[in-house]
């Protein structure tokens, strides 16, 4: 029941469709039922799927770890492209420089400088002597990071465009998804077709009517009754004051009164859309889209708590301690600091009391990725609630999710034994992920 | 087979009284009579009025279009500065200690967004590792007391801290006579120290220690010290009026140490053997193998019996009391020599100056005593703090400082007190409230609760302990440390000062050393920092205190195991927790034999009035309490607050302290007093006694003997009747089973360990977000607990046609606990009968309650042979009817963030602490790896300090309960009720008893 209200508004309108175009009535309600759903499955594979190309010759654990550390640690002031953040882009940096230089540059850049290396030196008067504070990696953690940002310049030259990439999504997961999106959209086209087919059938036949009319009216000698039957002259009163036609209208008038009363009741309390304004004009699309700093950097607990945590002031402090500092929204942040007043952000997904829910254990357990519940985020100016978060599309989720038992010694002999009883996939559900007490404690 | 045993709750179960048995047929009362007081027309006939139904009508329409409306907006807001080890939605945990009135638990509280929400044993320590006490589980929500004060006060009003600094230190330069530090035990080696420092500025200071509930003479009789009692060495164990295992001296500690040499196992097929002799229905004997009822007059004789049938070794004879006992007693602990133990609470010197030459005798030394490794946990010396009365009245005291101490309510000379202090020019207390000590007076400096305060503690030689703060001060208090120093003029931060103490103990690199030792919560290398001077004069064995007249009646005056000496009586948790023993709530009462009961004409609930020998009275009603000694009665400690600053705890009960009277410039709890009939009854809320068990076969027991001989035969398994002959229940059933692939969560529960303190039951409540409900609605039947220790009375049936059990059953009965919550069946009653499958099972052996489903039809409960199932009456949350947990904002932080606070109309029960199930299991997914055996405990398990309580993975074989329920499979494993067929996954272990 809480299923249809997610896609409620679509569903109705295509009721509406399927009602005037009383030939496709079944037909289409069918096929765009499962092409809505398909398209909520595709929404959330596709940030995933972009990671899919990887390039380049690293071994690609090397890749994936530099990734993480990358995203975690550098992406804040580096972009692996050509473009300036705080310090320079880093495309290309393994032909421009040592890699040994790199590592030590890394490690402690001020020792560099100060040993009076003359390209450190240069560097650090070229970007307004900023320091680059000093991370305690490990020669190969810097090492995995150069081959990612190698990488990355590798997508760069054969995808243009890349959407700020989730970690550690296995490419191809959701195979089984895609396929039905696939579906989904060739039935779209074919419900086009087919009305595009109709409307010119019914005005063919209609040119052929009058085509004929014309010509029975012109070149034949009629009688009486025939010229009636012919000229027959459509009478709109008849129509009007037909009993079937009033009922039946009477009829769609109530359908659509119960319908659209029904939605508002079922709609109570669910805020899908839900976009306030925010205190600070904060834009998820500036900084997970275009400069994609990964949505752990801010949202620091995402994997490790109950709770993704709304970033504190001090991580804000960052970065736009140098960035961008004479911006009236980023005055507010400095203001609050000042006062000793948290900011007051207007919260948008509310979970009622009585639900238990982990990010984590969706996160990090799940692999589920941030846009698969959040929606495009690093595409959204002012963060809105994209999903409906009823009980109802956790539960079909639940339901047709597979879970990411890969590597994890968890599941090892839960696979097995499901593998023994059952020939469809390991889902959540499968795994009693659709009891009460999952969620309700 | 064992002999027949019959178990009854209380009297009126064993009487079939017309009102319970009107009560047993009928679990929850015919009405809910909501409407007060007169009540208005409709609602008294229960019909609704056509204008009322509109009313609501349209009201409802109404609050549906406004919810319709736009939502509320709510506000998230983040931390400005987020500290390195907070994050949102993650526990920490940090080591501190429980130390209040003996009661020491080093313990670990978990804090979630820097709220501590709950309280566990910490598993590092020696001394406590396995469990705490119940006041040490309900200490989490003192912290959160709205009524703690929250400034300084000078003459009773507020103030800054700033100006009572500024007018104290004028007064302290210009003090005369005598200055004194009056406070209750401090074990703490560096506030000692300090106090010492701060008196040695005063020409003439003294650090007067007294306990409300002394043990002067037991200190008195060893060199100051409570000797270094070890029960887990003990074979024989005599107690006299010593409730070790619930109240007297350190009870976590003592009970750990008991339930080592208690546990039976096909390994280990001994345990020790107890013999409690007591006035009261004590905890301890409760637990006791053998007990004999004592009155207080006799205590003296029974202990020279002892004493010169040990050292002489003559026959032990005492009028009156069992000989039988008496002698096997004797000839017990000749036998054990080396390994047996007498302890006494009594605080006449000459009892434990014979107790202490008894167990030299018996080479308890160095054995079942250490006395190298004395415990502190007692220093009160009753002579210094009456001399100090007398000082104060002579008005030779010219400054007096109240820390822990509050002897205006709690010091039997309290009226001397009042009438000493209006004598002293300066008088200041540390009092974390306004209480009765407090109130008299002129600076009010108030201490930190020790969840806020940095400390350390010695409770036992060589055993040292921190306490560190787990979060920072709700209200402008200061330690009273710091208040110390500041006073006398010392920069350091008490923080500091216990840092440079400890620098004499730590080896190492100092800084290394120090946050491990506070990681840990304990340091256990042997050193010592506490040093105990003895103040005592040597006692001596003397002749007895003169008897009172035959025929009186002796009042004892008792501590219960949750309100203690009623420092903590402000804590609706620990009002409300059942007694142990008499399943009490709400107030204290008179405890008397049935045949005094009987013979005064009186019923339970009669309100008598006591008068004691000094001419005051209270009045109480009367509990009827079987195994009390003939001719005694029985007063609990703590009760009567009638000050505003504990209005939990105003005007619930009598103040008893009065019972307590000075002979021989000590205390004796106890006075022969007067029992007068009153006119007036009041009810009192006992637990319990709500449901009836009809004689079917709930509890096990049998003897050692029969263990012994043949363990398979201790335990009695049900047979169903089929055409095929005999068969045990779940081999006929109707439903299918389920398959467990994951887990399947159970539970074993030892009736031979659990010694029924009543810890679980409060860390359950602390855990689930449990209301506390009132006395009222106890009355009605309407408590929440979701889990209960029933306690059963038991005595051999008259079949045996032994005379001495043919004498009323009620007069000494045996005592057996058995700590009820929902047995999560596989075939659940409740399940099949909720309309609206808002319980239901898991695939990993839980039985679920969904609340927001819950349409409160009751069914289930009706359904439920164990009533383990408990109703929402009524909003226990923001509701002032219901002022005690969830109606400030304060007291909300207790509250589990992980666990819903149910609403009024739905049932809730015992999850298995299905939120830790969940989290254990997350944890291990996370790191890619199956959850460990004991890693996944639930609160009541861990917080019990017997390790009665196992729970598991019954899916995992190499799991503790696994392999428990396989060793003890088919012998003293058994299911309540197995007969139902409802196949429980909580399992019992028959009790096994050491009898003589």
């Amino acid at each position: 029941m809480m299923a249809m209200i997610s896609c409620i508004l679509k569903t109705k309108h295509k009721i509406f469709l399927a009602f005037l175009f009383s030939l496709a009535v079944t037909f289409g309600a069918q096929a765009q039922g499962e092409s809505e759903q398909a398209k909520v499955a595709t929404k959330g594979v596709e940030p995933g799927s972009t990671e899919g190309a990887q390039v380049g010759s690293a071994d690609p654990a090397v890749i994936d770890a530099g990734a993480a550390l990358f995203k975690n640690n550098c992406a804040v002031c580096h972009s692996a492209g050509s473009d300036v953040i705080v310090g320079p882009g880093l495309k290309d940096v393994q032909k421009r420089r040592k890699e040994s230089w790199l590592i030590s540059w890394v490690k402690n850049s001020q020792a560099l400088i100060q040993s009076g290396d003359a390209d450190a030196v240069a560097i650090y008067n070229e970007y307004n002597k900023q320091a680059m504070p000093s991370f305690a990696f490990s020669d190969d953690e810097i090492k995995s990071i150069l081959a990612y940002v190698g990488s990355q310049a590798d997508v760069a030259a054969a995808t243009p465009t890349t959407v700020a990439g989730p970690e550690g999504a296995a490419p191809g997961e959701n195979v089984g998804t895609d396929a039905i999106g696939a579906v989904g959209g060739y039935l779209d086209i074919v419900l086009v077709v087919l009305i595009v087919v109709l409307i010119v059938l019914v005005v063919t036949l209609l040119l052929i009517s009058s085509l004929l009319k014309n010509y029975l009216n012109k070149n034949r000698d009629l009688n009486e009754d025939d010229k009636e039957v012919v000229n027959q002259r459509f009478d709109f009163s008849k129509v009007y004051k037909s009993k079937a036609v009033r009922t039946l209208v009477m009829l769609i008038f109530v359908v659509v009164l119960l319908d659209l009363a029904l939605d508002k009741v079922m709609g109570i309390g669910i805020q899908e859309g839900y976009a306030p304004k925010q205190p600070i004009a904060f834009s998820h699309k500036l900084h997970a889209g275009d400069h994609q700093i990964n949505c752990n950097y801010c949202h620091s607990t995402v994997y490790e708590s109950k709770s993704a945590s709304i970033p504190s002031a001090n991580i804000c402090m960052n970065c736009h301690s140098q960035i961008k500092k004479e911006s009236p929204e980023i005055q507010k942040i400095y203001r609050a600091i000042e006062r000793n007043k948290p900011i007051e952000w207007v919260r948008i997904h509310n979970l009622p009391d009585l639900a238990y829910f982990n990010h984590s254990q969706h996160t990090q357990v799940g692999g589920v990725e941030c846009q698969t519940c959040h929606g495009p985020i690093q595409e959204m100016d002012v963060v809105y609630q994209y999903s409906p978060l009823t009980m109802g599309w956790c539960i079909d989720c639940h339901r047709e999710t597979p879970l990411n038992t890969e590597g994890n010694e968890y599941y090892d002999n839960l696979v097995k034994l499901h593998e023994q009883s059952s020939k469809g996939a390991f889902t959540v559900a499968s795994n009693g992920g659709t009891e009460c007490s999952k969620c309700h404690y | 087979m064992q002999d027949r045993i019959k178990y009854w709750k209380g009297i009126e179960e064993l009487d079939n009284t017309p009102e319970f048995a009107k009560h047993a047929h009928n679990e929850f009362p015919e009405f809910l009579p909501i409407g007060e007081g007169s009540g208005q027309e409709s609602s008294a006939t229960g019909k609704t009025h056509r204008r009322d139904f509109l009313k609501l009508l349209g009201f409802s329409v109404a609050a549906v279009s406004l919810a319709s409306c736009e939502a509320p907006v709510r506000k998230a807001i983040p931390y400005l500065n987020k500290p390195v080890d907070v994050e949102p939605g993650t526990a920490n945990w940090y080591a501190t200690t429980y130390y209040l009135n003996g009661d020491y638990n080093s313990v670990l509280v978990k804090t979630r967004e820097a709220r501590p929400i709950k309280i566990e044993p910490n598993p590092t320590s020696a001394l406590t590792p396995l469990g705490t006490s119940p006041r040490a589980q309900a200490a989490v929500l003192s912290v959160y007391d709205n009524n703690r004060l929250r400034t300084p006060l000078i003459k009773g009003k507020e103030a800054k801290w700033e100006q009572l600094d500024k007018e104290l230190a004028s007064k302290l330069g210009s003090v005369s006579g005598k200055v004194a530090f009056v406070s209750s035990t401090v074990i703490s080696p560096s506030t000692k120290q300090l106090i010492n420092e701060f008196g040695s500025r005063f020409g003439n200071f003294e650090h007067v220690v007294y306990d409300a509930n002394s043990s002067s003479a037991l200190l008195a009789a060893n060199n100051g010290v409570v000797p270094g009692y070890d029960f887990s060495k003990a074979n024989i164990i005599v107690g006299i009026n010593a409730d070790f295992l619930g109240t007297w001296l350190a009870p976590v500690i003592f009970a750990k140490q008991y339930i080592a040499n208690r546990k039976v196992s096909a390994d280990k097929k001994n345990m020790s053997r107890h013999y409690q002799f007591e006035t009261i229905m004590s905890l301890t004997g409760a637990n006791a193998d053998i007990r004999v009822p004592i009155k207080p007059s006799e205590e003296h004789a029974v202990v020279s019996a002892l004493y010169n049938a040990i050292m002489g070794g003559g026959a032990a004879n005492v009028a009156g009391i069992d000989a039988k006992a008496l002698a096997n007693a004797v000839k017990d602990l000749k036998a054990n020599a080396g390994k047996a133990l007498v302890v006494s609470g009594s605080n006449d010197p000459s009892v434990q100056a014979m107790v202490a030459a008894i167990n030299t005798a018996l080479g308890a030394n160095g054995t079942t005593i250490d006395a190298a490794t004395p415990y502190f946990v007692k220093q009160g010396n009753d002579a210094q703090m009456l001399r100090l009365i007398n000082d104060m009245n002579n008005g030779s005291v010219g400054a007096v400082f109240f820390y822990n101490a509050n002897p205006a309510f709690d010091h039997p000379l309290a009226d001397k007190v009042i009438s000493g202090l209006k004598k002293v020019a300066l008088k200041v207390s540390f009092a974390e409230r306004n209480d009765e000590t407090a109130m008299l007076a002129d600076y009010v400096a108030p201490d930190h609760n020790f969840l806020e305060s940095w400390n350390d503690y010695e409770p036992k030689k060589g055993y040292l302990s921190l306490a560190q703060p787990v979060l920072s001060p709700i209200f402008t208090t200061r330690q009273m440390q710091d208040s110390l120093l500041a006073w006398s003029g010392n920069a350091t931060s008490y923080y500091e000062y216990i840092r440079n103490n400890w620098r004499k103990v730590l080896t190492g690199d100092f800084n290394k050393a120090w946050e491990k030792a506070v990681h840990d919560g304990v340091l256990q290398n042997g050193s010592s920092m506490l040093t105990v001077s003895s103040t005592f004069a040597p006692a001596t064995i003397g002749s007895a205190a003169a008897k009172p007249a035959a025929g009186a009646i002796e009042a004892v005056l008792y501590e219960k195991v949750a309100i203690g000496n009623g420092t903590e009586a402000n804590n609706p948790w620990l009002q409300e927790m059942a007694d142990p023993i008499s399943k009490a709530t709400w107030g204290n009462y008179v405890t008397m034999s049935r045949k005094m009961s009987e013979d005064m004409q009186l019923v339970q609930g009669n309100v008598v009035k006591v008068t004691m020998a000094n001419g005051k009275s209270i009045e109480l009603p009367v509990l009827v309490q079987p195994g009390q000694a003939q001719g005694t009665i029985g007063i609990a400690m703590g009760y009567g607050h009638t000050i505003d600053s504990m209005p939990v705890a105003k005007g619930v009960g009598a103040n008893a302290f009065p019972i307590a009277s000075v002979v021989n410039n000590g205390i004796v709890y106890t006075s022969p007093v007067k029992i007068e009939k009153t006119s007036a009854t009041s009810e009192i809320a006992q637990m319990q006694t709500h449901h009836t068990i009809m004689d079917r076969l709930v509890v096990q027991e049998n003897t050692l003997a029969q263990y012994i001989k043949n363990p398979k035969e201790v335990t009695e398994y049900v047979r169903i009747a089929t055409h095929e002959g005999p068969a045990k229940p779940s081999t006929v059933s109707l439903w299918d089973d389920y398959e467990y692939k994951n887990h399947h969560w159970g539970m074993v529960i030892d009736l031979n360990s659990c010694i029924g303190c009543g810890a679980c039951t409060i860390s359950c409540q602390a855990e689930n977000n449990i209301p506390v409900v009132g006395k009222a609605e106890v009355l009605m039947r309407r408590e929440m607990h979701w889990m209960r220790i029933d306690r059963y009375y038991s005595a051999v049936e008259h079949e045996e046609k032994d005379y001495a059990t043919m004498e009323d059953p009620a007069e000494n009965p045996s005592v057996i606990f058995q700590p009820m919550l929902c047995q999560h069946c596989n075939h659940a009653p409740c399940e099949t009968v909720c309309p609206v499958a808002a319980t239901m099972h898991s695939s990993e052996g839980l039985n679920q309650m969904a609340y927001n489903r819950c349409v409160g039809t009751r069914y289930c409960a009706n359904n439920c042979p164990y009533k383990v199932r408990r109703f929402n009456w009524f909003a226990y949350s923001n509701n002032d009817k219901f002022d005690y947990t969830m109606n400030n904002d304060l007291a909300k932080f207790v509250l589990n963030p992980d666990v819903t606070v149910r609403g009024r109309g739905v049932m809730e029960k015992c999850s298995f602490c299905v939120q830790r199930v969940q989290l254990g299991k997350l944890e291990a997914k996370r790191e890619n790896r199956r959850p460990k055996d004991g890693e996944i405990v639930t609160a009541c398990a861990q917080s019990c300090p017997t390790d009665a309580i196992v729970f598991g993975d019954m899916k995992d074989a190499e799991s503790r309960i696994s392999k428990l329920l396989a060793r003890e499979h088919g012998e003293r494993a058994f299911h309540v009720l197995e007969e139902l067929n409802v196949q429980p996954n909580v399992t019992y272990l028959t009790k096994i008893r050491n009898l003589a």
